[in-house]
């Protein structure tokens, strides 16, 4: 079954403009799935419109077989959310918010305690639980709002930015419970600007911008379609002029570093024999950008992502 | 065959009747529980913060009791045939239900909306009038909690014993209900902080003030009782006073109709707005 399908959904504002121009979109039950896209791409506008925070245009969306227009309670009932913006009360304790939400979702109030328990342990905030919101660092409230969304048990979780703002350790031990999550049969929609972190959890990608969907695959599929990476190798020896290495494209960073293109044609053991022959020694090797947001930013800055040439930068 | 299709096509009907009747059950309990949620929440809040909304109405009651019913009232003397102290208290108790009530909600509400928290209940399956049901039983809880102190402040002053105690209870419980929709409307529309102090300051307060709180209109010329009967708060400030004191200005009929008419409405106009997403949604 599709946890989530929607079809030609357009949103255009008040003030003209048009946020999405026509998106089809279908997420399988089960699936971790990444909606990725530049700022103002369309990505919170369409999860506003999946979670009813904002009226659509037109369009169609469907959770888990109901209908949001005609069955809005049962969809909603499906849908957990973590927005990108913290939206908790301020002055309420943790205990009270995460019991609160449940009772929003008609969790009886007994079950709610023994569910915000376990989940504000998960999220490690069950020792803060008597303290108001307000007196949580900016990590402590993005865990509270993934506790809160995470109390009635949704079948789809969407999480907009979960880890924005959140240290290295936490972030990991987020990724591991979001895995957790997805592996006991919920289906997460994941937004990030962390694209190793979309490529490390997610199975299925959609990149949107500018209000379209610009690729929807699976995301082995979509890197695949990275035709190229850039390395960039220390050298032992500082050098003066950049080596001269045929059929790699190659730029100089400094009198260490020098950046080569390898494109999915060529081998790495090639531009080594390269190197040695040139009397040239790495110390170490490194991938430019991940390989996600290389190809992330091809796609949204236009740009085919099979060409050989790519961005010098 | 024919009769093995149709016992079939029977059977595909009992259960999805049964399935729409579970999902109603069920949509019925969610907003049961949720209902329970939200009252529990606003009347927690009402209590959290009792010296924003409990303390400060009592202190003014008093010495509007202290000022008006003391002081001045024993030189003006008696009021259709009352002590002048004990004519102005059912008033002093409606006029801080009033407010309570109102500012309850517009500020309950619009801190929700501000501070974007509004959105736990509005992404739940909550209905619309699971939402402004749970809003005004906390409005309706601190006009009743302010109204029973002035009470209590009240009797410090002077005797009341109520003669009608189910008019009381009715109009009291009614009119708290309106001002809680009235201030539920107004934080729907309201943007900034000035916008839920307007309706307060420039509407509430003047209308309160001319709505027989401390006079009988019998006082005014025919001009300005026409003028003064088109103020809704005299109708309740009146049926109030006639619960207590079994005096009114008004026919108490006329009363009742006006204000359960009023809170139809802005029961309704509120339903209305809110679901159409008006000030909540983008």
């Amino acid at each position: 079954m599709d946890a989530l399908r929607l079809e030609n959904l357009r949103k255009t504002y008040p003030n003209g403009v048009e946020a999405l121009k026509g998106i089809d979109l279908t997420v399988e039950e089960g699936d971790f799935f990444a909606l990725l896209g530049p700022n103002g791409a369309g990505k919170t506008t369409s999860i506003g419109i999946i979670t009813s925070l904002v009226n659509k245009t037109a369009g169609r969306v469907v959770v888990f077989g109901h209908d949001m227009d005609r069955e809005r309670e049962a969809a909603k009932a499906c849908i957990g959310v973590v927005p990108q913006e913290v939206n908790l009360s301020m002055f309420e304790k943790l205990i009270d918010i995460v019991v609160n939400q449940a009772g929003y979702y008609g969790v009886p109030a007994r079950l709610a305690r023994q569910r915000a328990e376990k989940y504000l342990k998960a999220l490690h905030l069950w020792d803060r639980r008597t303290d108001i919101a307000r007196n949580l660092s900016g990590g402590m409230k993005r865990r509270l709002m993934i506790a809160r969304a995470l109390v009635h048990e949704p079948r789809l979780l969407i999480l907009d930015e979960p880890t924005a703002g959140v240290d290295i350790e936490i972030r990991r031990s987020m990724w591991q419970l979001m895995r957790a999550i997805n592996e006991a049969g919920v289906t997460i929609i994941l937004t990030t600007h962390y694209l190793e972190e979309a490529e490390s959890l997610c199975r299925n990608v959609a990149i949107i911008d500018d209000g379209r969907i610009v690729e929807n695959d699976r995301m082995t599929r979509v890197l695949r379609k990275l035709h190229h990476e850039t390395f960039v190798l220390s050298l032992e020896e500082p050098i003066d002029a950049l080596p001269q290495l045929d059929g790699y494209t190659t730029r100089l960073r400094n009198e260490h570093e020098i950046e080569v293109e390898v494109t999915r044609d060529q081998n790495i053991n090639q531009l080594f024999r390269l190197l040695s022959e040139k009397n040239l020694n790495v110390h170490s090797m490194r991938n430019k950008a991940n390989r996600l947001e290389e190809l992330f930013l091809r796609l949204v800055e236009n740009k085919p992502a099979n060409t050989s040439q790519g961005p010098q930068a | 065959m024919n009769r093995a299709a149709a016992r079939e096509e029977a059977r595909a009907a009992d259960f999805a009747r049964e399935s729409d009747q579970v999902k109603a059950e069920s949509l019925l309990a969610i907003n049961l529980i949720g209902l329970r949620t939200i009252m529990r929440k606003e009347i927690k809040r009402v209590s959290r913060i009792w010296v924003q909304t409990i303390v400060p109405p009592a202190i003014t009651m008093s010495l509007y009791f202290v000022i008006f019913g003391s002081l001045i009232g024993r030189r003006i003397g008696e009021m259709e045939g009352m002590p002048y102290i004990a004519y102005i208290a059912p008033g002093l108790i409606m006029m801080a239900v009033i407010t309570n009530s109102f500012s309850n909600v517009v500020s309950s509400f619009f801190g929700a909306k501000l501070q974007l928290y509004l959105e736990e209940m509005l992404v739940s399956p909550l209905s619309t009038a699971t939402i402004v049901v749970g809003y005004m039983v906390g409005g309706i809880f601190r006009g009743l909690a302010v109204g029973a102190l002035v009470t209590v402040v009240a009797l410090m002053f002077t005797r009341l014993s109520i003669v009608h105690p189910w008019i009381t209870l009715s109009v009291v419980v009614l009119v708290a209900g309106v001002f809680s929709m009235a201030g539920l409307l107004n934080a729907i529309f309201a943007k900034t902080f000035d916008d839920i102090s307007i309706v307060p300051t420039f509407v509430l307060t003047p209308l309160t003030y001319l709505g027989g709180v401390f006079f009988s209109i019998s006082l005014l010329s025919p001009t300005w009782q026409a003028v003064a009967m088109a103020n809704p708060i005299l109708y309740m400030v009146n049926a109030f006073r006639y619960g207590v004191l079994g005096i009114s200005d008004i026919p108490i009929a006329v009363a009742y109709s006006l204000i359960i008419g009023l809170f139809v409405a802005l029961f309704s106009l509120n339903m209305w707005l809110l679901s159409k997403g008006r000030g909540i949604r983008s």
